[in-house]
């Protein structure tokens, strides 16, 4: 419900021009902010104050508003997505905040993720790992009856738990060695536990792992701080998975 | 119509090339060899407790070393095994140091611990032990070690031990060291289940615990000697 | 003029089938040397940029997100219809085109919407074997829901992230074929302008999102799968980045929009919490499932719904519409949702919003089953309004949610612009006035991958492969014009935000052409919005440069499109002097205030043709026959 009280806060913004610029911390006050907000719309207004004095606005990724695409990407008091259990920045209220906080806002930082500008980074990387197979080669048309395969409950459930990643890259962001295990890890799950997905998973497995690894994402070793970081809470009995199938595919 | 995977060269590629360079495939050589050098630490704790039995350690010793080729080939086993840990262990602590090069102004852990954070600290430290102790009790170069005979004619182990455990710097070291230990099992063990697979969301939690109370077991067990020698409740 | 829809003719069920076979085709040798552009890699747009990559084409694909994996397709919640009659339910391919025709109160193609209902099953397949995490029951077969319009369970869903599961579908094969090089995959650009050669689409200007820059594309077809239009509104379900920009480029070049009238306002949202929301957040339609729709009797009502009794709540939808119940279509939902409220029964924040009560769901089959079905709905609705939906009725209120008009194709899916073709919810071929919950995905992924692949061919066919090269005079001419415009806006250095303008046009639109339009609204915004387009050129503060990442200059852009975009809307809806699924003229209702249709005048699609930002567009019109359903008064009670 709608609360009257607002709140002042004071934000620390990380502000890179690009690249190859050196970045560094930004002061602004957050005022009147209603507690019904979404933290994107709390920032949104602070940019229409920066744009009304001729500022340059802080540039941020987002797009769907309502927690599904997993373009927004922030990191909130060191903690991706600001922290609250399965939400991503889009989703986060400030009435998770109290009058007078002061919040420090980050992009993700892995190598594998270069800032583009400001909080934006470019994360192109976790496409060229789905490019090197998370898919199964389905020609279009020509396909047998959905039903002439049958996928018990179980396994549709599971494989449903990893496909429910949003790409976001929440878990490289949260990851202290800038992995992107789970992600790979939710993939090669999904298709390993369908049917359809089993023709090509011993191949799928060994391509996306060394995919990974020439992005330039570090190697897992089981913080599973990437689960705690998931606002889908992708479980990291994935990357248990995965290595279950990475072996399989060894023999 | 090309397919990528139609024609890919991983057909062929040989499965030990890529558990040495594949970022799992290290990950299972890690948890491994680790693995086995706790198997290693269990079986020592289980021996040096023969201490608390009279005589017992004296007796064990003369039976470990009574084949000597059987101890060379296990020393060399355990150098292989403990090389692959380390130098894949640097190896993939520097790749992860670079994948992670800028850090937060905040960070804010939720899952991730001391022990999984600094286990290549912790690692190092061990090797660093592991040095000291093979120059203190299995070379016996050290300044305090004082060798002698007991009485069935073996050489005597316990007074070699409860000498040098009468030092309190040593008794230090070595109880810093299973502390130490206890750090790098604590987050190594439990994580040896994840890396081969054998988890889910229910075998998650019984590992972890698993895990961590075998951690606890091998802390007390081998810290439980020099702390006993140095109170004075075992005397030499 | 009147416009031909190249329909087949012969008996329907026969008609795609037939054109299949009288198309013609490119030689698989042939196919790497035509390049097609498809711009949007959304259902419509990953699809079709998958399946013309594996014929063999030479595709370059475009989006603004970061991702081709992001495209607002991905929102999706409820499901995917499609004509299987698993249940043994009495459905088939002939009722699931009956539902549509009828849904979309009879203004669409009847022979575009029977090949929807015909490849509806191949969908299903194609995403099956995609390794889609469909719904399945204990013994391994695919389970199907109900959705509104339909009496049948024809729905398949993937909890409530069916979108993202057909989404991420076709970008998999969009991965893979990207990998196989037949894709070049363009992220982060977005289309400007669109490039016309002696009449033909030959391709695109685009800004690099990144370095700003602005460069042309030729190719032999370009393929627009971008979207719909409903956030000229300004708050609605859309992604913030949804807009008309691409549809209206092509526009001003020469395609016709048809019926941009008609929009669907969603009944199942979010209700606004204040001036300073960004969006507004829609809730599956599948709700209404389990969930009774009601408001209290009394007016002005100031208690908590927990404490009005039974007695005294109007369950509204089942009082009103008895067969259908609270799964009467969206228009007729989301009006009945309207009236509640301006009848002073209204609940929440500025009495706009009802309720959507799960209280006899639970008892019936326990909050764990409920959980079950729609457990990432309710988590949502709390952490938007921190209110617990098990426990306390959810609120709703209806929001802008989706386009039925569109840019004007034929049967083939080609706009009057040859070789432009436009898929999904930028065309405006098979949903008529209003859509059918679960019919979106069916008609993106249909387009995509069982309808262009075969049509394109049909253009290509009677064209020789690169006819235009880059070097072409209307590239650079292209390229100017947008860099030109890009300067204007930073130059005008004014007092209000891009943000300022959008509010004040969205408030415009929602109030007079919103869910409830008349002659005099629809006047009263076409005297306001010139006004507004007037004093956004001269007073709007636009930061930065073109020459660098610049997300301000971004929606600039945007804002300035929809700003032309949204007079051509009202201009349609005071032409359209009926009341047809989503769009609802006051002026002619039934007395029980059910829309009213003129068949008899507006039996058509109207298409409009682009003179001139400030001029008057020209009306162009198709008629719609109806042989095969009869024009019905339509009725869900």
């Amino acid at each position: 419900m709608s609360h009257d009280k607002t709140m002042n806060l004071t934000l620390h913004v990380w502000r890179q021009k690009g690249p190859k610029d050196p970045g560094k911390f930004e002061v602004y006050d957050a005022k009147d902010v209603s507690p019904d907000q979404s933290f994107l719309e709390m920032l949104d207004e602070v940019n229409e104050d920066l744009i009304k004095a001729g500022k340059d606005p802080i540039a941020f990724d987002h797009d769907c508003r309502e927690g599904i695409c997993g373009m927004c990407s922030q990191v909130i008091n060191g903690m991706a997505h600001g922290g609250q259990d399965r939400t991503t920045v889009c989703q986060l209220h400030m009435r998770m905040f109290k009058d007078g906080d002061t919040i420090y806002i980050e992009p993700w930082r892995a190598r594998a993720f270069p800032v583009i500008k400001d909080l934006v980074v470019d994360r192109i990387a976790l496409d060229t790992i789905i490019q090197a197979g998370g898919y199964t080669s389905a020609h279009t048309g020509g396909i047998a009856d959905g039903n002439a395969i049958l996928v018990p409950k179980p396994e549709a459930e599971y494989a449903m738990d990893a496909a429910e990643c949003i790409g976001c890259g929440a878990c490289v962001a949260g990851c202290p060695n800038g992995s992107a295990m789970l992600f790979t890890s939710a993939k090669v799950s999904q298709l390993a536990v369908l049917p359809q997905g089993q023709a090509e998973a011993a191949r799928r497995v060994k391509e996306m792992t060394e995919t990974l690894q020439e992005c330039g994402f570090g190697n897992c070793t089981n913080h599973y701080e990437c689960q705690a970081a998931c606002p889908k809470g992708i479980n990291v009995k994935f990357i248990a998975k995965l290595n279950r199938e990475y072996l399989k595919s060894l023999f | 119509m090309s397919n990528n995977f139609q024609n890919n060269e991983y057909a062929q590629r040989d499965t030990i090339m890529q558990l040495f360079t594949s970022t799992v495939g290290r990950k299972v050589l890690m948890a491994i060899t680790g693995q086995f050098m706790v198997l290693f630490v269990i079986v020592h704790m289980l021996g040096n407790s023969s201490i608390f039995i009279p005589g017992g350690i004296n007796a064990y010793a003369e039976h470990l070393h009574a084949l000597p080729p059987l101890v060379w080939a296990f020393r060399l086993v355990m150098v292989c095994v403990a090389s692959i840990h380390i130098l894949f262990g640097i190896q993939l602590s520097l790749e992860n140091r670079a994948a992670n090069a800028e850090t937060y102004a905040v960070k804010n852990l939720k899952k991730a611990t001391l022990a999984s954070t600094s286990m290549l600290y912790t690692g190092l430290l061990l090797l660093a032990f592991i040095i000291y102790h093979l120059l203190h009790f299995t070379i016996r170069a050290t300044p305090d070690i004082k060798i002698g005979v007991d009485a069935l004619g073996r050489i005597d182990v316990f007074g070699m031990v409860t000498n040098s455990f009468s030092y309190g710097i040593i008794t230090f070291i070595y109880i810093a060291a299973m502390v130490v230990l206890f750090l790098h099992l604590s987050h190594g063990i439990q994580s040896f289940f994840q890396t081969m697979g054998w988890n889910n969301e229910k075998t998650l939690p019984v590992f972890s615990k698993i895990g961590m109370v075998a951690a606890v077991v091998l802390l007390l067990g081998y810290a439980s000697i020099p702390f006993v020698i140095v109170t004075g409740i075992l005397k030499g | 003029m009147i416009l031909d829809g190249k329909c087949p003719t012969g008996p329907i069920e026969k008609t795609w089938d037939k054109h299949r076979f009288d198309m013609k085709l490119v030689n698989p040798s042939n196919k790497r040397k035509y390049k097609i552009l498809v711009v949007g890699t959304g259902l419509a747009g990953g699809a079709a940029a998958a399946s013309l990559g594996e014929l063999g084409y030479n595709v370059e694909a475009f989006c603004y997100q970061d991702s081709p994996r992001r495209a607002h397709s991905i929102a999706a919640q409820g499901g995917i219809n499609a004509a299987k009659n698993y249940p043994n339910d009495g459905d088939s391919i002939y009722r699931l085109f009956y539902d549509t025709i009828k849904g979309g109160d009879f203004r669409a193609r009847e022979a575009d919407v029977w090949r929807l209902a015909q490849v509806s099953n191949n969908i299903i397949d194609q995403c099956v074997a995609q390794g889609v995490p469909f719904a399945r029951d204990y013994a391994g077969y695919l389970d199907n829901r109900s959705f509104g319009g339909a009496q049948v369970s024809r729905t398949f869903y993937a909890r409530g992230q069916t979108g993202q599961q057909l989404l991420l579908g076709a970008y998999s094969a969009l991965a893979r074929q990207i990998k196989a090089g037949t894709v070049k995959m363009f992220p982060r650009t977005e289309m400007l302008d669109l490039i016309v050669v002696d009449g033909e689409a030959k391709g695109i200007t685009v800004r690099d999102m990144v370095t700003g820059e602005i460069r042309s594309h030729v190719g032999d077809a370009v393929v627009l799968c971008t979207g719909g239009y409903v956030n000229v509104f300004y708050l609605s379900t859309n992604a913030m980045g949804c807009s008309v920009t691409a549809a209206w480029k092509a526009h001003r070049k020469g395609a016709f929009f048809a019926n941009p009238c008609y929009t669907q306002i969603h009944p199942t949202c979010i209700p606004q919490h204040g001036d300073k929301q960004s969006k507004l957040t829609l809730m599956s339609e599948s709700l209404r499932n389990d969930g009774r729709c009601w408001a209290p009797k009394k007016k002005g009502e100031k208690r908590g719904p927990n404490e009005i009794p039974e007695e005294e709540r109007d369950y509204y939808l089942e009082r009103k519409y008895p067969s259908f119940g609270n799964l009467a279509p969206r228009d007729i939902a989301s009006r009945a949702a309207k009236e509640q409220c301006d009848d002073d029964r209204g609940v929440g924040p500025g009495g706009r919003g009802v309720y959507l009560d799960f209280a006899d769901s639970i008892k019936r089959l326990g909050e764990d089953t409920i959980r079950e079905r729609y457990g990432n709905l309710f988590e949502m609705y709390e952490k938007i309004t921190d209110e617990n939906g098990y426990k306390v009725p959810m609120r709703i209120y209806p929001a802008p949610h989706y386009s039925m008009g569109g840019l004007w194709v034929d049967y083939n899916c080609e706009s009057n612009v040859p070789g432009l073709f436009v898929l999904g919810e930028a065309n405006f071929s098979v949903h008529g006035a209003n859509r059918l919950g679960a019919s979106a995905l069916m008609q993106g992924l249909a387009d995509g991958y069982f309808v262009i692949p075969y049509t394109i061919a049909n253009y290509l066919a009677k064209t020789a492969p690169g006819k235009v090269k880059a070097d072409n005079p209307e590239c650079k001419k292209s390229v100017d014009d947008v860099n030109n415009n890009m300067k204007k806006l930073i130059s005008i250095n004014g007092k209000k935000t891009v943000s300022e303008f959008h509010r004040e046009l969205g408030k415009i639109m929602w109030e007079n052409v919103g869910m409830a339009r008349s002659d005099q609204s629809c006047k009263e915004a076409l005297k306001k919005i010139p006004v507004l387009r007037e004093e956004f050129w001269k007073n709007v503060k636009v930061s930065g440069s073109g020459a660098q990442f610049n997300q301000d200059l971004e929606n600039a852009g945007r804002v300035a499109d929809f700003l032309e975009f949204a007079e051509l809307l009202t201009r349609d809806a005071l032409y359209r002097n009926e009341s047809c699924g989503g769009h609802f003229r006051v002026e002619h209702q039934m007395p029980d205030g059910e829309a009213k249709r003129d068949d008899e005048n507006f039996c058509h699609a109207a298409a409009w043709e682009f003179k001139g930002a400030n001029a008057e567009p020209e009306l162009h019109i198709e008629p719609l026959k109806f042989e095969n359903v009869h024009l019905a008064i339509r009725s869900y009670k």
